[in-house]
């Protein structure tokens, strides 16, 4: 009940706003933290309708606009999920492709075929051709509910954009950025679809489908982008020229494929940096790399391949409430002790690296994870920027999010101190312009 | 960063950073070439590879010299079926899986490989697993320790693939997983040989439109080009004798039932693995010229493993049949020569026929002989040096060596235990600490 109430009181303060704000708005006197050069003490930004229009030291106030005293606060470009999942339905797993009545028991571990259930029909090979663990034709953006109370949340910590990724399967869909200004989920889209999400998840089963290992994922997922070439070039002739040519069957398992800019690769390890990167060229489509955990140890790879990683935030850690008597291996041990080293590495190296939540909710906890970056090394300006410009940049947004700067959308939040410090406190947040204070209780005034 | 420099100097690198292309003398030692007989000398190690063998080898100057002490040195182990340094070993969805392959999961930071190192191991063929009739594709590595997939793999070597026929392919899946699953054709001994001779057909009629569509595309026809087909595609390449085939085997008579496929598809079969009963048709095996791979004395752990005696590899050694010892185990990889010594006892081999089983016979069923597999002028400088005789049960390595790198070095293993186990207990406390820091009082925290 509590619920509703607020979100009628919000609602109301929307009707208002229609009418009596101004669209325009100009902060003063505040530390403005652009991402794209040095932080300007005592300035001013502009936004108006929806864009930034002016930021600097020597910025007018424009006739009308709602002018709001920056004294003591600090204005940041809004931050992005750069690999997200707020806002999406959670994921179901699908339904096992054939079921059977239980095994009448027995069965055992060998030999395994003289006896079993007799109500079970042997099935195809199941194989490539049969598009397993695939919806690369979904989008994120056709799934948002723009209602989650994971976008509000987010935004109130002052995240203004989430480039949010369909989850399921091993060719799991396909991206989209979307700014967290809740209202229509047509008008959170700020670019769509913007790569397809690949895991290597293998069937749990390994028996039960194709692809039953991490072995069969590669293949697979090569098999489908030879398919998608082969298919193009298909489609392109019959399109030139039907009269003579066998008519391609249409497979939207493929046009997902050919609709999706960019592939991302799961790489935690460096071995799996290193495979992925190899696995990446192979598949001739630019990759990005989601995982990170050992970046520290990746950096010259990841750098002479020109590949960007997208770093989970989520780092690795001792269970809390795991068995102290159990002895970890050095490898494990080492690898919490750097996994927070790696975007100082990844920073110092040049590699394009952007920060992704990885599951944390709180929005507390994902201050604290990049607080542990910036303790293992990383600049604060560095890791302001792994949340905002580069992750814009990766994505081929940057020429409308991601810094603030003129022309540009006008995502923004206000703190009343540096954002990393523990007691700072987000006071308003701009998504398109449209300003948000976070309140107490987690819920959000506005917009206003 | 000095703790990034701790990582890698303990864990992941040759133990000497030798510098490539160094001379390298080993003198003082018992030289077991294998191929040329045994002889007290030394061998010269340049630009990786062994450039000299002999009694007297005068030493160039700047020349690290290493005196083996009077102990012996052989060439380096090569295992011809091994599931180490894989993070994955079956596709076991379906009945043909040569869509896979294991160079796509090499995992170069396998324990496994320096373990194996530590048993003298210095290559070995990495086998997808036997759950298919046609599984998947195998990679010929070094125990390269420290360096990267791509370059673990030992270029050069001839690609190949797994079979496998009996108890494992025609396992259905459902009532073996107990798991509610659709079940998996072949389910009889006749299915995994028709699903091979199904895949085989398919293979060639994949082979017949590649090349229709090639002989039409080249007169000027418009035609859409055909779909690759990565589970065929190694099978045609079976057919023309550019692959490998390596097949899991047990019994005698489906020994003869895949060589008989094999001679009516106009293809090899290259290696016989396992291949427990090989004794009682050694003749047919020789015959098709296909290689066996065998265990020692491993047997029983199934009904098609029965029928084995530790006579296996001699006997079929001696019916002129090219017999490897393998270990198809991280554990048992570790100790291979002690599995050739078997056959000195069991059928009365020689000493340098028992080390061929583990050395120069599996390099020829590779076709990596003449790299590797015994010591000779002109081979990779594969060595590994025990301090007693490599068929003894008592001798241990202590320095193993490929390319002329050193990459295990008994001493200096034993030594860096107690460094390591320091930094163990160090980070242990540190996160045990954190852990505890971060859980409030009162239990768990909430959400």
């Amino acid at each position: 009940m509590k619920r509703r109430h607020l979100l009628l009181a919000a609602a109301g303060a929307f009707a208002y706003g229609q009418s009596g704000s101004p669209g325009l708005y100009a902060i003063q006197n505040a530390t403005i933290h652009t991402a794209a050069g040095p932080a300007i003490a005592n300035g001013t930004i502009v936004v108006r309708n929806g864009l930034i229009e002016a930021v600097g030291a020597n910025v007018a106030v424009p006739a009308g606009a709602w002018a709001i005293d920056g004294k003591g606060m600090h204005v940041y470009p809004g931050l992005i999920d750069s690999l997200s999942r707020w806002g999406l339905p959670a994921p179901v797993d699908g339904p096992p492709r054939i079921v059977v009545a239980a095994p009448t028991g027995g069965g055992g571990r060998r030999g395994g075929g003289d006896e079993g259930p007799s109500n079970v029909q042997f099935q195809d090979d199941g194989g490539p051709e049969e598009r397993p663990s695939n919806t690369s034709w979904v989008k994120a953006a056709d799934l948002v509910q723009p209602n989650d109370a994971s976008l509000a949340a987010a935004r109130n910590a002052g995240f203004t954009t989430a480039v949010v990724f369909p989850a399921t399967g091993i060719f799991a869909g396909q991206g989209s950025v979307l700014n967290l200004s809740g209202g229509k989920a047509g008008d959170m889209v700020v670019s769509s679809p913007v790569g397809q999400f690949l895991s290597m998840a293998a069937v749990r089963n390994g028996l039960a489908s194709f692809p039953g290992s991490l072995m069969g994922s590669f293949a697979y997922i090569r098999q489908i982008y030879l398919d998608a070439e082969q298919y193009k070039t298909a489609k392109a002739m019959y399109a030139q020229n039907a009269r003579g040519l066998q008519r391609p069957a249409y497979d939207r398992a493929l046009e997902g494929v050919l609709e999706s800019p960019r592939a991302l690769l799961p790489a935690g390890r460096k071995v799996e940096i290193d495979r992925m990167i190899r696995f990446g060229k192979e598949l001739k489509t630019p990759v990005i790399l989601y995982g990170g955990t050992e970046a520290w140890r990746a950096a010259d790879s990841l750098k002479a391949a020109g590949v960007p990683l997208l770093m989970n935030l989520r780092w690795p850690e001792r269970d809390r409430d795991g068995d102290p008597d159990v002895m970890d291996s050095l490898r494990t041990l080492e690898t919490r002790e750097m996994a927070p080293a790696g975007p100082a590495v990844l920073a110092k190296a040049g590699v394009k690296f952007a920060f992704y939540s990885g599951g944390l909710e709180r929005p507390a906890d994902v201050r604290r994870a990049v607080k542990k970056a910036v303790d293992a090394g990383l600049a604060k300006e560095d890791a302001l920027r792994a949340l905002t410009i580069s992750a814009a940049q990766i994505y081929g947004v940057d020429d409308r999010l991601g810094s603030l700067e003129p022309g540009k959308i006008g995502n923004l939040f206000v703190t009343d101190g540096d954002w990393l410090a523990e007691k700072t406190q987000v006071k308003m947040v701009f998504v398109d312009g449209k300003k948000f204070e976070p309140t107490a209780g987690g819920q959000t005034n506005g917009p206003a | 960063m000095d703790r990034r420099k701790f990582i890698g100097g303990l864990l992941l690198a040759p133990v000497a950073a030798m510098a490539a292309g160094g001379d390298i003398v080993i003198r003082n030692a018992k030289i077991l070439t294998v191929t040329k007989g045994s002889l007290d000398g030394s061998i010269l190690i340049r630009n990786g590879k062994i450039a000299e063998v002999g009694p007297n080898v005068t030493a160039p100057a700047g020349a690290r010299v290493i005196d083996a002490g009077g102990q012996f040195v052989m060439p380096g182990i090569i295992d011809c079926h091994s599931h180490i340094a894989t993070e994955a070993v079956n596709e076991g969805s379906v009945s043909v899986s040569s869509m896979t392959g294991i160079e796509d999961t090499v995992n170069p930071e396998d324990i496994g490989i320096y373990r194996a190192l530590a048993g003298g191991v210095t290559t070995a063929n990495i086998l997808h697993g036997s759950a298919n009739a046609i599984g998947g594709k195998n990679v010929v590595i070094k125990m390269r320790w420290g360096k990267d997939a791509p370059e673990i793999l030992l270029d050069g070597a001839m690609p190949g693939i797994k079979f496998a026929l009996g108890e494992n392919p025609k396992r259905r899946g459902g009532s073996d997983s107990g798991i509610a699953t659709r079940l998996r054709y072949p389910a009889t001994r006749m299915g995994v040989e028709d699903v091979i001779r199904e895949a085989f057909t398919d293979a060639r009629a994949y082979k017949a439109t590649l090349d229709d569509y090639k002989a039409r595309a080249a007169k000027g026809e418009r035609v859409i080009p055909p779909r690759r087909d990565l589970k065929l595609e190694p099978l045609v390449e079976v057919l023309e004798g550019k692959r490998f085939v390596h097949a899991h085997c047990y019994r005698a008579d489906e020994i003869l039932m895949l060589l008989r496929v094999a001679d009516e598809f106009g293809f090899k079969i290259r290696t016989l693995q396992h291949v427990l009963e090989g004794y009682k048709v050694a003749k047919e095996i020789k015959e098709h010229g296909a290689g066996a791979s065998t265990f020692s004395d491993w047997w029983s752990y199934k009904v098609e493993a029965y029928d084995a005696i530790p006579y296996n590899a001699a006997l079929m050694h001696k019916k002129g049949v090219l017999v490897s010892l393998n270990s198809d185990d991280a554990e048992m990889m570790r100790h291979l020569n002690q599995e050739a010594a078997k056959s000195v006892r069991y059928g009365g081999l020689t000493d340098d026929e028992a080390l061929a089983l583990i050395t120069i016979n599996p390099a020829k069923q590779l076709a990596i002989d003449s790299r590797v597999g015994s010591i000779e002028v002109g081979k990779d400088a594969d060595l590994v040096i025990y301090d007693k005789h490599p068929l003894s049960n008592y001798a241990k390595v202590q320095k193993v060596f490929i390319d002329g790198e050193m990459y295990f070095e008994r001493d200096k293993d034993m030594s860096d235990r107690a460094v390591r186990e320091a930094r163990r207990k160090q980070l242990m406390e540190k996160q045990k600490a954190a852990a505890t820091a971060a859980r409030p009082a009162g239990g768990r925290r909430p959400q």
